[in-house]
């Protein structure tokens, strides 16, 4: 028998959804991260998941990035396309001190080059605290979902982009 | 043959019937395996459980060290973590039990009541059956007692400290450590992400091949965590049956489908009463409020994604009515 594993892609999902018998679809905060990229702004960390301070956001790959940088370690699984993840431990620390989640710096920071990484569907990236992260995407636009704290740059709309009946 | 052990104020008893099976006592329950049920005993009544579920629930209650929340085996008996302490019940979440005063609860120490299911599970599960197993990868659980099967119930707990794949960090899975490729996932990509660390760096540029980890797992809804960020644990698994036990949950949990489809009926905790049915398919991210129970058919071996928050305040934080059941307003 043939083997075939579904995985969604950009250009590809199917979507199932939440069948009410005595419940509010909107308390399952349903979405699908491909059509949640499919309208997103490059880069923009979109959450499709909250749990208390904690935050999964949909971020759509294409180009090249700003340069990222947390007090905490994050998690980038790729759900689709090709990706490279450039580090640089900056020589001074770019993130306030308390500060959660990630912020965006204004340029590339003065520091030591870690190096890179290219990862594709299924590849898991660790962003580690106190680093600064650039991702670049040189081909079809690639859809990656991050494990993270909220932050200010978490752009929440969700009724935008949750079943709400 | 028949042993007595005092733990704490509980008795422990275990006696072998004709079929080979001990039987065990713990508190007031006693349970009792024949060649295709177990019988639950407890003052004034009895359960029964076909044998084939009642080992797979166990070895789920057992490997999670009775999880998050309610572990419902089935519609009547289960148990419910309060993290030192369990108790296990009978029809605590059941209405018609629960209307006619028909529940019956008793708790234990956890380490007691663990040890207590492991000996069950170590008895009961017969040689050439894997309660971890997708039925299509295993031999039955039914019949007299014939040998054991050690080794696949006693798994070791998979989870990261920090990041799956890092030195000193959960090792990744791979052909040289006797971890082949499950036979529903040989199309899943082996190939890994390519790392080019400056020198002094190697531990930090990093990366894994999540999805490969997982096509080469060989047993099924048993989360297992890979990547943690303070409590925020993601805990992927591959899923292909049903979900053994119905989970309810003392705080939001989430689920990101990664692969293939899965459907999850949804009811109330407490009541059992259906509320919904869950469809997810590859990209769909769904919450499961803290109010409700749910139980996951997967029609094909599929990866999925559990996202769990491990703040150990949560569940007297939802019970109290501190947080609502439902993770976003909107």
């Amino acid at each position: 028998m043939e083997v075939k594993t579904e995985f969604g892609s950009l250009k590809q999902w199917e979507k199932g959804g939440v069948s009410a018998i005595n419940a509010n679809p909107k308390h399952y905060v349903f979405s699908n991260v491909f059509e949640v990229a499919s309208k997103s702004k490059p880069y923009d960390k979109v959450a499709v998941g909250q749990n208390l301070k904690y935050a999964l956001e949909a971020v759509r790959a294409e180009g090249t990035s700003p340069w990222f940088a947390a007090n905490n370690d994050e998690a980038a699984i790729v759900m689709d396309g090709d990706i490279e993840v450039h580090l640089i431990k900056p020589f001074q620390p770019v993130v306030p001190a308390g500060k959660e989640g990630a912020i965006r710096l204004d340029a590339e920071p003065k520091g030591k080059n870690m190096g890179w990484m290219k990862v594709k569907r299924g590849h898991m990236a660790l962003l580690p605290k106190g680093a600064a992260y650039q991702f670049r995407n040189h081909g079809e636009p690639g859809v990656m979902l991050l494990q993270t704290i909220k932050g200010d740059l978490t752009v929440e709309k969700w009724a935008e982009i949750c079943q709400t009946f | 043959m028949s042993t007595a052990t005092l733990t704490g104020t509980t008795l422990l008893t275990a006696a072998q019937n004709k079929l080979g099976y001990e039987s065990f006592s713990i508190g007031k329950f006693t349970f009792e395996r024949d060649e295709y049920f177990a019988h639950i005993i407890y003052p004034g009544n009895r359960h029964i459980m076909p044998i084939e579920a009642f080992l797979r629930a166990l070895m789920r209650d057992v490997a999670w060290g009775f999880f998050y929340g309610t572990v419902n085996f089935d519609n009547v008996f289960g148990t419910i973590n309060h993290y030192g302490t369990v108790e296990m019940y009978i029809g605590l979440n059941n209405f018609a039990y629960r209307n006619s005063h028909r529940e019956y609860v008793e708790t234990f120490q956890s380490k007691d009541l663990k040890k207590f299911f492991e000996s069950i599970l170590a008895n009961w599960t017969n040689e050439g059956f894997d309660p971890f197993a997708a039925p299509e990868e295993t031999g039955e659980a039914y019949g007299p007692k014939r040998g054991d099967n050690l080794q696949a119930i006693q798994r070791e707990r998979l989870a990261a400290k920090r990041f799956l794949g890092l030195p000193g960090d959960l090792k990744l899975r791979g052909d040289a450590e006797g971890q082949p490729v499950n036979r529903q996932f040989t199309d899943v990509s082996q190939e890994k992400p390519e790392l080019h660390p400056e020198p002094g760096f190697e531990s930090e540029v990093h990366a894994v091949n999540l999805f490969a980890y997982l096509s080469r797992s060989d047993v099924t809804w048993n989360p297992s965590v890979v990547s943690v960020v303070h409590d925020s644990l993601l805990c992927p698994t591959t899923e292909e049956h049903i979900l053994p036990i119905i989970h309810g949950n003392d705080r939001v949990e989430w689920f990101v489908q990664l692969s293939d489809e899965i459907i999850w009926d949804v009811e109330d905790k407490m009541t059992g009463a259906p509320v919904c049915k869950v469809t997810m398919k590859a990209g769909d991210v769904s919450a499961m409020p803290a109010d409700i129970r749910h139980r996951g058919y997967s029609p094909r071996r599929s990866m999925l994604l559990v996202w769990e928050n491990n703040d150990g305040t949560l569940p007297q934080r939802y019970a109290s009515g501190e947080f609502k059941p439902y993770p976003v307003e909107f």
